[in-house]
């Protein structure tokens, strides 16, 4: 039974703390920090966590991504003879081999992808292009923003059109109406047929440092044209002469249809591609293994930023027992008196609990307050992304509040406690 | 005027000091009716200040009984006293003993806090009372800022603020310059005339004469009682 009202137990808890502004201002700094802490940690995670994520996604949960990979070759140096053609990566072979071996494949879409000079009018910048399949979109998480994608029919003709990403429209085409307009392709033409985007959309694409790197900045075109223009070989004129380069496929994305049955597709592919593979010139991504591991990294930070959470909490904890104890020795003749006029021992309890409570709130409050402005200004001057939870803001502040409750109640009941007599008689 | 407010009947207090044993009162017997003034006198270490805490529900009899206004509060436990002492008690300290960081009016209203007493309520029976005391003008000071007979006006007014059956004086005018005391102990025969009983604790065989009566106190023992019937003015 409470004998006081709680508002008037407010108003007193506020009257006694203003007694000591300086001491309760510096209490509640130990619970301010902690908060803010917490609050600014979690946001900086979460969003490193989004981002992570989001790429990932990007690349979908049920592909697997196979790369040809350039790996050194003894035959080209060896004996001073040079082997002037390098063959490597990916082959047709492996892409009808891997559509046989891999179970619940949904489709596969191979990839040739290279770095050409791209013009239109008197506009030229270099970009990626893509030489892939009409599917290439379903298993990719694009929109079209405008147009249409690769047809089956332009594949089956090796029709000369292309379909360009949003951020290429934007930088070539300033002005003009990319549709049905011709553009060169490192002297071959193709007409615009479609534009691409993002599903994300999001202006942090262009640093994609993952695979996926500038996508809407690329040309898509099919692959049938590309190869019945330029073929397997690639030439690089370096200093002193040239390599050629043989690679039939630079990529090659397989679609499961599930994603319970990824794990074991991903075994076949290993086993397939190592049959048909001296050495090792790919390299297989599976974004589901990385979202997992994206989860299990996330879970070690979770436990360290607890464990710093807690730790600047029960830090601020007993920065208030600290504070209260002391209240409570300095005011022993007034708990004496208000004994004497009738105060029951729960209401002393009740009145420095309160005292405890009030700093610990608005310290969890003020540490709010600069857990949400840290944020910001880490993301307006760094560019890293951040993202306030309210998950954040509840835990902090909810554990903020348990912990000075907790480590309050030790003084509370001490005060509580006093023999009037003995308090009454304290100088 | 023949009605109990105090009866102790074969009173023991006795409590351990380190490993002394202490008896603080031996058997006392003490009845004080309504309406009464009386004063308890003795030596330091005379059992008289226990009795006071006695009397004021501070403390718990070993053995024996105190009835309070037909009462028995000697089994009742800590809560129940709180209760007794914030309905039934007034309290006058030597040293006042007001809160600091509360002003005059709020320091009056403490015992009505403890009762739940709605706070306009409060305020206005403290109101009430200051005025009576001649604080009117002090409602907003703190007790700092007030001279002791004041801090002990309104220590009066704090004491009278629930109606008591019974106030507690503990040398009352013990930290005040005679003329001040004068005026309090004044104060308290004002009160005394108006029908409230009073129990004081002095030393001064001066304010001894004021009272009706005299209880002296030697080893936890009562030594004398008299009755002075129809005395002082």
């Amino acid at each position: 039974m409470l004998s006081m009202r709680p508002e008037r137990m407010i108003k007193l808890a506020v009257k006694n703390l203003s007694q000591y502004k300086l001491r309760a201002g510096l209490t509640m700094l130990g619970i301010i920090f902690g908060v803010c802490s917490v609050v600014a940690m979690l946001s900086v995670g979460e969003g490193a966590n989004q981002e992570i994520q989001e790429k990932i996604q990007r690349m979908g949960s049920r592909n697997i991504l196979i790369k040809s990979v350039k790996v050194p070759d003894e035959n080209m140096t060896a004996g001073g003879k040079r082997n002037m053609i390098a063959s490597y990566g990916i082959t047709y072979t492996d892409a009808d081999d891997l559509t046989r071996f891999v179970p619940n494949l949904e489709s596969s879409i191979p990839i040739k992808r290279l770095y050409y000079d791209v013009q239109f009018k008197a506009r030229k910048l270099q970009t990626d292009v893509v030489a892939t399949v009409p599917a290439f979109i379903r298993v990719q998480n694009y929109r079209m923003v405008r147009g249409r994608f690769l047809s089956m029919a332009d594949q089956e003709f090796g029709a000369p059109v292309c379909v360009i990403g949003t951020r290429l429209a934007r930088m070539l085409f300033a002005g003009f109406d990319p549709i049905g307009q011709t553009l060169t392709i490192d002297s071959d033409t193709y007409t615009v047929v479609g534009i691409v985007g993002d599903i994300a959309q999001s202006e942090l694409a262009p640093q994609n440092e993952l695979w996926l790197e500038g996508e809407n900045q690329s040309v898509y075109i099919p692959l049938r044209t590309y190869i019945q223009k330029r073929g397997d070989y690639f030439t690089q004129w370096a200093e002193g002469g040239g390599t050629f380069e043989k690679i039939e496929l630079y990529e090659l994305i397989l679609s499961i249809d599930k994603q319970e049955n990824v794990v074991r597709a991903v075994d076949a592919v290993r086993r397939t591609l190592k049959k048909n593979h001296k050495k090792e010139d790919y390299s297989i991504v599976v974004p589901l293994e990385l979202i997992r591991q994206a989860r299990e990294t996330r879970r070690l930070f979770n436990i360290v930023l607890g464990s710093i959470a807690a730790i600047s909490l029960i830090v601020g904890g007993i920065g208030i027992m600290n504070i209260m104890l002391a209240t409570v020795s300095e005011r022993t003749r007034e708990i004496g008196i208000r004994r004497a006029l009738g105060a029951r021992r729960m209401d002393i309890v009740l009145q420095f609990l309160m005292e405890t409570l009030l700093l610990s709130i608005s310290g969890g409050v003020i540490g709010l307050i600069f857990g949400a402005i840290i944020p910001m200004v880490i993301t307006a001057t760094t560019n890293v992304t951040t993202v306030l939870t309210f998950k954040a803001f509840a835990v902090s502040f909810s554990v903020s509040v348990a912990v000075s409750v907790i480590f309050g109640i030790y003084p509370a009941r001490r005060a509580a406690l006093m023999d009037p007599i003995e308090a009454l008689r304290h100088e | 005027m023949s009605e109990p407010i105090v009866e102790l009947k074969s009173a023991v207090k006795e409590y351990v000091n380190g490993a002394l044993r202490v008896t603080a009162m031996r058997g006392i017997d003490l009845r004080i009716d309504r309406g009464e003034y009386a004063v308890i006198m003795g030596a330091s270490g005379s059992g008289k200040s226990t009795c006071l805490n006695i009397l004021g529900c501070l403390d718990r009899l070993t053995e024996g009984s105190y009835l309070l206004g037909g009462e028995d509060v000697s089994r009742l436990d800590d809560d129940e006293l709180s209760e007794i002492r914030s309905k039934r008690l007034g309290f006058i300290f030597q040293s006042y003993n007001l809160i600091p960081q509360l002003n005059v009016i709020e320091n009056i209203q403490v015992p009505l806090f403890y009762q739940g007493v709605p706070e306009s309520q409060a305020r206005d029976a403290a109101k009430k009372l200051a005025d009576r005391m001649g604080l009117s003008s002090r409602l907003e000071h703190k007790p700092m800022e007030l001279s002791g007979g004041q801090q002990q006006r309104v220590a009066i007014a704090r004491s009278l603020v629930c109606d008591p059956l019974l106030m507690l004086a503990d040398e009352p005018t013990g930290n005040l310059d005679s003329k001040t005391g004068h005026e309090i102990l004044e104060l308290l025969d004002e009160l005394h005339a108006e029908g409230k009983t009073i129990v004081m604790v002095t030393h001064d065989d001066n304010i001894a004469d004021r009272a009706q009566r005299v209880v002296r106190f030697r080893d936890g023992e009562i030594i004398s009682n008299d009755w002075k019937g129809a005395s002082t003015a």
